[in-house]
């Protein structure tokens, strides 16, 4: 698959909540290629500070337009949240190999996703992916699982529900949902199914991903667990964000994000 | 206005001085899809080791200002897994391919992975990284120490007629010092610098950024130290330098070129704009033509002093 470097129009740029922000590209080559769970790497200016490129995941696609979804956490979010309407940002993309997921007419894995505070990001693409093939084949709604601090750092709740998604709740202060760890609630809850033939996708904090590791390996379930690695090049060239899998190191830019649970070495 | 980009490192000859620097361009093939590798002057690969080699834990890189530390300790697929996999791609270029190598416990790895390369008529030259700061030997590194980087290049020199780059480190008192032995064991070209050994900390957590805790620095914060000590290299060696540190655009390149390098490689700038090298190119040919100048071995060296 090709890879692009281009200058994409900011067509809008909303302030979500809080420190999030939603930021509409017009990226004709990255729209029309990128699959959930892939990423861009973005310059946010031409100067030297910040230095590096930004890795943030593709939040959804149509047509010519990507978006992506962003939390402010130091200088390359905050520059990026000035940017306006009609400016350009240099981005390369998509990148990187994303989640695995039924095409449509192959039979559905009654597929539950978690998601970790921004851990929502790449997850809403994902879930319309899914949902697409649900609509024309089964009953079997793509279960959501979301967690956040507290009620109002809740992220894309709505969304996921309009595409069909059944979503529950879990905030760290118990303001919304399950009160405690949206790991701890995926355990919960898969002891009150028949989780046989689910697949797990999840996005979030490393102790989360971790978690869900656990879980998924002990009950045997297969899970895609999309990692958060601190990238120097995004393409695949500096070798600084390797992760350790039972297969060796792999690169989390080119072989990742996105890596099977039962392969990881913690 | 026709003008001459040709340079030579002793009889490899470059149809222009641009080349990709060690370990920022992995084996070229990453790169493929934003540029005409063709156009490269000559593609350095990362450093390989006889053996694969995991290299150093995370995190391997942070940012720091105006550049980065790196520790990626040298990780590689190991020669004939490089040959294998790797190699196929870089010849089917057909611009010139330098290989550097490494030796991991011993210095006569260095003699084993060199009388490997022989072979191989696309290897067009063989860059010996003895600078690395991320893997240090039993008696720190080789290019630290003139005496060990003249033994090596020497043995090394009798088992092979392929055109011989020695690597310098910037973590040197004199690298004018090293410089000399090198060309006087019977390198062809020296190239510098290798990254400058740093640290950068986590102020919360009192711990180093980089796992491995110290690191290489690298980037446009280095520039003027590699300027200044490729203008050193340049008054005390005839053999050709190949320039490098922070080069980011033409001007920066031109700064090395000026200073006396022959050619000049692109390293970190790979990963904030993969096409950098190409633009340097460019940069270069309309410098040139500005300038009046046709061939640009005219500038090597030109420093009005
Ligand atoms: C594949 C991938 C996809 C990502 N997708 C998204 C996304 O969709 N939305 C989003 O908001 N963020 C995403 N991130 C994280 C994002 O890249 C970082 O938040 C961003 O680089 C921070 O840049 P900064 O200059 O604002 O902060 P910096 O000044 O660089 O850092 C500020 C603080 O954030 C921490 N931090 C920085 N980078 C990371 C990181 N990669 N992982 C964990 N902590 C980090 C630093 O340790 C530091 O404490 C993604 C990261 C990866 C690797
Ligand atoms: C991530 C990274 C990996 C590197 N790996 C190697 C290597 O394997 N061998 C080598 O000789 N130099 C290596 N270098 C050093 C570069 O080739 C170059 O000498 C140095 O980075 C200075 O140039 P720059 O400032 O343009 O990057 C590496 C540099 C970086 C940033
Ligand atoms: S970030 Fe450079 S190899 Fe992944």
């Amino acid at each position: 698959m090709k890879t692009f470097q281009l200058k994409a129009k900011i067509l809008a740029q909303t302030k979500i909540k809080g420190n999030c922000w939603h930021c509409e590209l017009n990226a004709p080559q990255v729209a029309r290629s990128s699959l959930p769970g892939q990423f861009i790497n973005i310059r946010v200016g031409d100067n030297l500070d910040p230095f590096l490129r930004r890795p943030i995941s593709i939040h959804s696609v149509s047509g010519t337009k990507a978006s992506i979804l962003y939390e402010v956490v130091g200088k390359a979010t905050e520059i990026l949240t000035q940017k306006k309407k009609g400016d350009f940002l240099d981005v390369i993309g998509p990148l990187g190999s994303g989640f695995n997921y039924p095409k449509p007419k192959t039979q559905n894995p009654k597929p539950i996703l978690v998601a970790g505070g921004m851990g929502v990001a790449p997850l809403i693409f994902l879930a319309g992916k899914l949902t697409e093939v649900e609509s024309k084949k089964s009953k079997v709604k793509t279960l959501v699982l979301i967690g956040a601090k507290s009620k109002e750092h809740l992220l894309c709740v709505q969304e996921f529900k309009k595409l069909g998604c059944a979503v529950k709740i879990a905030t760290d202060d118990g303001s919304a949902g399950f009160k405690g760890k949206v790991s701890d609630l995926l355990k919960y809850l898969l002891s009150t199914i028949d989780y046989r033939l689910s697949t797990i996708y999840a996005c979030g904090p490393k102790p989360m991903l971790k978690a869900v590791a656990d879980i998924s390996n002990e009950r045997q379930i297969s899970a895609q667990l999309s990692l958060e690695e601190h990238m120097s090049c995004g393409i695949g060239a500096c070798l600084g964000c390797v992760v350790k899998t039972k297969d060796g190191l792999k690169r989390a830019c080119k072989e990742g994000p996105v890596f099977l649970a039962k392969d990881l070495v913690w | 206005m026709k003008t001459n980009l040709s340079v030579e490192l002793g009889k490899l000859k470059l149809n222009n001085p641009v080349m990709v620097a060690s370990g920022t361009f992995g084996y070229a093939e990453e790169f493929r899809d934003f540029m005409d590798l063709k156009k490269l002057g000559a593609i350095v690969t990362k450093t390989i080791t006889l053996k694969p080699r995991k290299g150093n834990p995370s995190p391997r890189t942070c940012e720091t200002t105006g550049g980065m530390l790196n520790s990626i300790g040298l990780e590689n697929p190991g020669l004939e897994n490089f040959i294998k996999d790797k190699l196929p791609f870089l010849k089917k270029l057909s611009i010139p391919i330098i290989i550097s190598v490494a030796s991991e416990e011993e210095p006569e790895e260095f003699l084993e992975l060199v009388s490997r390369l022989n072979k191989i008529a696309e290897v067009a030259a063989i860059e010996l990284n003895i600078s690395c700061p991320n893997v240090q030997g039993k008696d720190g590194l080789i290019a630290q120490d003139p005496e060990s980087t003249y033994r090596i290049v020497q043995e090394v020199r009798k088992i092979t007629d392929k055109t011989l780059i020695t690597k310098l480190s910037p973590n040197v008192t004199s690298i004018g010092k090293v410089a000399k032995s090198a060309e006087e064991a019977g390198s062809d070209a020296v190239s510098l610098i290798n990254t400058l050994s740093g640290m950068s900390i986590d102020v919360q957590r009192r711990k180093p950024k980089i796992a491995s805790g110290v690191a290489g620095l690298s980037g446009p914060a280095i520039r003027p130290v590699a300027v200044r000590m490729v203008w050193e290299v340049f008054k005390k060696v005839k053999i050709p330098i190949i320039g490098m540190g922070g080069i980011m655009d033409a001007d920066s390149a031109l700064e090395f070129i000026i200073v006396g390098a022959s050619a000049v490689s692109v390293g970190t700038a790979n990963f904030i704009n993969p096409k950098t090298s190409l633009e340097i190119l460019s940069g270069l040919k309309e410098y040139l033509i500005r300038n009046k100048i046709t061939e640009i071995k005219e500038l090597i060296g030109s420093l009005k002093v």
